[in-house]
């Protein structure tokens, strides 16, 4: 990839809300069809859990894309943090009490934290060797979650918690059919600044920089080790907080939400949309939901369509969907 | 006490398993930088020819040319998908190789059915050796041994062949290799066969012990993910030490904490990680 | 290869060869429909892919044999009916996803499926948030229609208490009182661990251990040296699918049949054939059998059903999914409306007519707790059977003499108001 090719691609993806107008005019349109999802999604005969699924998914891989496509750390495990997120929401409601708020924030922090205890272990690593040991570590909670079974509800998951009626200073408002959709829209739009914000400051740059020449970087006196785990930490609490999305979507988890075959379709995702694109994860995760949607329904060999996709894009797009787009429109 | 010897010893024989997944694993991770997530789809893949092949050339016949089959559909693999992906960032054919193991659980379900299908051994395999150490069949020696031998065999030709003194050599410096004339994409072919040859081996033992179902596969490529992890990336004797290890940290933790022997291996190899990163005969920087 | 467009016609209403001679009885025989009827649809969710894989695609083709006898007798409310069958992939949270999908999305008005008890659990749940009636089929643990029934569910399998109290007596008389268990980590198995356990004790015999095994062990050398270890007199596994595959295979292969009975509660027709002879043995319980020579009907089902899936007999599970979806029609057509509130009250008592049951009592659908109550099938394993001919039924033991009562299995039916 050329610096030149490279600078404009970084500009793109590190500010959603550049100067330029039309790109101000996308980014309005973009939002103007998230907010009104639950309006055209049973119109053209689809249903408003599709479009929250889309959302939690999107969130949880533009988390991992932090990692993945901007500090380029190639994490195989990040269903793990996904899982706990969903697990700290659904234990909290469970056994703590019926407050969304507490429940969400238990679940982001309980992913959050495993995440940022378990960067020191992975850091000093890059490339494959990255990937296998965060694939393992990832394996460890799912194990953890099949066997601590009194307390996680072992292999059958958990149940026995729902969504409660979200408490508002004007009010409780119960959660259901757009009104989640909304919840979740809300911690999707806060989740996708908190990325935003953290690739503008020099911190985001500078895990670029790792990504494009760590030993310049060292040369800077910049410790990429510890640039790495910083996004580790930070991927971990965003992607925690879509798996506590995901608990409070389905009123119900199980250790399947940390298995590693989740972690491939979150890098999946997030190549095919485009991994150097800040959106791309978006593009990817609405793709990807849609058509496993779609194909599961329409035969049993659904597992052989995902695996083509996958060789598909891995072949023929390796810059995901936004990427190519980008390309295109530069000539 | 006795127990906990039993256990140790059961677990060894396990580990001797884990070990003949690895090694293959391990191989096609250092000379073609691919972690191969399709290992275990190969190695179901290798135990359902077998079972098609034991009528009609018995079950000698097919533990010899199962493997060799898979091999060949291996080469396939890597000649149309595999190849066209080296020197790209690893990510790719981590994510090829992940979508090749869910076609390859789906094709084996689609062609051999959902339903498990009993894989025959020869009858006198099918017995304890002995009254006392029960847990030694027959069929579980033959394992053990039949792992030895490919071990051997394995190291044999890395030691004494050209093709394996050049896969050793291109492990060490891909690069000098190429310019001194060999064609490394044939090295790379092969290497990638021979990978495979293994998980086919290991996919008709298995089927010995376990049987035939289409998701065989996945549940028993993990476990030699940590035992290279453990021995260290590029090194084949430590993945076939970290092999050994796991097999008996787990039968161990059976004997004293049950619901933790999943656990154990992984928490093994976190501290391994934290005590010695490159694992225990690792190079250092490898892979990265 | 067509991999890809294999299956892709199964979700239209089956044309196939299936003899409806059963259904034409049941219903008022009508063979078209008008094409402007819309058709009622029934949500299927069960494992296509993964471990059940073999038992979900059971379930599934018994219940299309159902489909087309109900079709070909009119329907339901004179309308038709389609099947549409989701993968779970033996997942539950799949599950839960998929039940939302067919009820927000296909607007079925019916759900039925699973075969663990985790995904029957999580269906049930979601079920009832959805306000949709689900029909059980083969998800077995007491709690779904026990302490955590709910008025939206019924259940077509039985509870685990009924698999164990189908033959404890004859294995507490025949092989001795102190039993080892090798249980399967999650609830299906350890209900069927506590609910023998129960009967043991009060029968003055000994539990001298429990192992648990996590769901998709695939060595299961340390249990067995645990079980041995224990000098056991019978050894009880409680495992399922291709788990009970792996562990009556090694434990046979260790020779822990020639010093200990090795037996269990659930037995399938599907392990059964994934076996080899050699460890083909032990005392079980089937939950339905398909040479029943002296019930009527019987012997057209299997007809049926060998025709639609090119020459397999029918096992338990197919039975679930053929009598589930007739139950579903007949109560159906019974409330003469399709509310979730009048199909429950319906199916509420519901006996299954002969064509459907296919064995002897009368079976019903209990109304205090949801719960069928059928027949159970003890027997032994026939050594050196061959394929159909692997099981013995010994007796056929009604339901209603060894079940709990509603409040015993503590369920308390709450409807909302």
């Amino acid at each position: 990839m050329s610096v030149e090719t490279e600078t404009r691609e970084r500009t793109r993806a590190g500010s959603s809300l550049p100067a330029w107008s039309g790109e101000r005019l996308r980014f309005a349109i973009f939002a103007a069809v998230l907010l009104l999802a639950p309006v055209w999604l049973p119109l053209i005969g689809s249903y408003t859990d599709l479009g929250t699924r889309v959302l939690v998914y999107a969130l949880a891989a533009m988390g991992l894309n932090l990692l993945l496509g901007f500090t380029g750390g190639l994490s195989f495990g990040h269903a793990a943090y996904f899982g706990l997120g969903a697990y700290g929401t659904g234990l909290m409601l469970r056994y703590v009490g019926p407050n969304m708020w507490l429940a969400v924030a238990a679940g982001v922090l309980l992913g959050g934290f495993a995440a940022t205890l378990v960067g020191p272990v992975v850091m000093r690593r890059r490339g494959i060797y990255f990937a296998m040991i965060t694939i393992a570590i990832g394996q460890m909670f799912y194990f953890i979650a099949v066997r601590w079974n009194n307390f996680t509800g072992g292999e059958d998951g958990l149940t026995g918690f729902q969504r409660e009626p979200l408490a508002l200073p004007g009010g409780s408002v119960t959660l259901t059919g757009p009104h989640f959709y909304y919840f979740v829209l809300f911690f999707f739009a806060v989740g996708v600044f908190l990325l935003w914000r953290v690739l503008n400051s020099p911190l985001g740059h500078a895990m670029v920089g790792a990504r494009e020449n760590s030993r310049r970087l060292e040369f800077l006196g910049i410790r990429v080790e510890r640039l790495t785990w910083i996004s580790f930490a930070i991927s971990g609490f965003v992607t925690a907080l879509a798996g506590s999305m995901n608990a409070l979507l389905n009123n119900f988890t199980s250790p399947l939400d940390l298995y590693w075959q989740l972690s491939g379709y979150f890098v999946i995702i997030c190549v095919l949309g485009g991994m150097r694109n800040f959106w791309g994860p978006f593009v990817g995760a609405a793709i990807y939901v849609i058509m496993q949607d779609y194909a599961s329904t329409m035969t049993k060999n659904w597992l052989s369509v995902i695996g083509v996709m996958f060789m598909l894009v891995v072949l023929f797009f390796p810059r995901g969907l936004l990427g190519v787009l980008a390309r295109r429109r530069s000539g | 006490m006795e127990l906990l010897l039993f256990d140790a010893f059961n677990g060894l024989i396990v580990g001797f398993f884990y070990a003949l997944m690895a090694l293959g694993l391990s191989l096609i991770l250092g000379l073609n930088s691919v972690i191969n997530f399709a290992h275990g789809g190969f190695m179901a893949l290798g135990g359902y020819l077998a079972f098609t092949l034991v009528p009609i050339i018995g079950f000698w016949g097919a533990l010899i040319l199962a493997p060799f089959a898979a091999a060949a559909l291996g080469i396939l693999a890597e000649r149309g998908l595999i190849r066209p992906l080296y020197g790209r960032d690893p990510l790719y054919s981590l994510l090829l190789t992940f979508g090749l193991a869910l076609i390859l659980e789906d094709i084996t379900r689609t062609v051999w059915g959902a339903q498990g299908l009993p894989f025959a051994i020869p009858n006198f395999l099918n017995h304890p050796l002995n009254n006392v150490y029960f847990f030694v069949t027959g069929y579980r020696v033959f394992v053990v041994i039949v792992t030895a031998i490919a071990t051997a065999g394995l190291f044999a030709v890395l030691r004494f062949t050209r093709l394996g003194i050049c896969i050793r050599a291109g492990n060490a410096d891909l690069e000098t290799v190429a310019s001194l004339g060999v064609n490394i994409y044939f090295l790379r072919g092969a290497n990638f066969a021979l990978g495979i040859l293994l998980a086919g081996l290991a996919g008709i033992l298995a089927a010995g012990q376990l049987g035939l179902t289409p998701t065989m596969g996945s549940s028993l490529i993990m476990p030699s993910f940590v035992a290279i992890i453990v021995g260290g990336a590029g090194s084949l004797i430590g993945s076939l030490l970290g092999g050994l290890i796991i097999g008996v940290a787990a039968g161990i933790t059976t004997a004293y904490f049950p619901s933790a022997s999943e656990v154990v291996i992984y928490l093994i190899m976190a501290f391994v990680l934290m005590v010695r990163p490159r694992g225990l005969l690792g190079q250092e920087g490898l892979f990265e | 290869m067509d991999i890809f467009t294999r299956n892709l016609g199964r979700r239209t209403v089956l044309g196939s060869a299936a003899a409806a001679a059963a259904g034409a009885m049941i219903y008022p025989a009508r063979g078209t429909f008008a094409a402007s009827e819309t058709p009622v649809r029934i949500g299927m969710i069960d494992p296509l892919t993964g471990t059940y894989a073999a038992l979900g695609s059971s379930e599934v083709l018994g219940a299309k044999v159902a489909l087309n006898e109900v079709n070909k007798a009119g329907g339901i409310l004179g309308r038709p009916v389609e099947l549409l069958v989701e993968d779970s992939a033996a997942d539950p949270g799949t599950a839960v996803q998929k039940a939302r999908k067919l009820v927000n999305s296909e607007k079925v008005n019916f759900l039925m499926g699973a075969v663990s008890s985790a995904e029957a659990l999580s269906l049930s749940q979601a079920a009832e948030e959805l306000k949709t009636f689900y029909l059980d089929t083969g998800g077995h643990t007491d709690l779904v229609t026990g302490t955590q029934c709910r008025w939206t569910t019924f259940r077509t399998c039985s509870t685990t208490w009924m698999l164990t109290a189908g033959n404890f007596q004859t294995l507490f008389d025949k092989f001795g009182k102190d039993w080892y268990f090798i249980t399967p980590d999650y609830a299906f198995g350890h209900s069927l661990e506590q609910d023998y356990s129960e009967q043991l004790r009060k029968a003055g015999g000994k539990v001298l251990g429990n192992a648990l095994a996590p769901l998709g062990t695939t060595d299961f050398s340390s249990y067995l040296i645990q079980a041995r270890a224990a000098k056991p007199s019978v050894l009880i596994i409680l495992t399922a699918g291709d788990d009970l595959v792996n562990s009556l295979k090694q434990a046979t292969q260790f020779g822990l049949d020639k010093e200990m009975a090795i037996s269990g509660a659930l037995q399938e027709l599907e392990v059964l054939q994934a076996l080899p002879p050699a460890a083909r043995l032990g005392w079980w319980t089937f939950e339905w059998w398909w040479d029943q020579p002296n019930q009527p009907h019987v012997a057209d089902f299997v007809t049926a059903y060998k025709a639609a899936s090119g020459g397999k007999v029918p096992s338990a599970r197919s039975w679930f999914g053929f009598a589930s979806l007739h139950a579903i029609a007949l109560a159906a057509n019974k409330a003469k409306t399709l509310d979730t509130m009048s199909m429950v009250k319906a199916m509420e008592g519901l006996e299954l007519p002969p064509e459907v049951a296919l064995q002897p009592n009368n079976p019903f659908y209990r109304a205090a707790d949801h719960q069928l109550i059928a027949n159970e099938f003890p027997g032994y394993v026939i050594s050196n059977g061959t394929y159909p001919n692997l099981f013995h039924v010994a007796d056929i033991v009604p339901e209603s003499k060894i079940g709990k009562s509603a409040a015993e299995a503590g369920c308390k039916m709450t409807y909302p108001s």
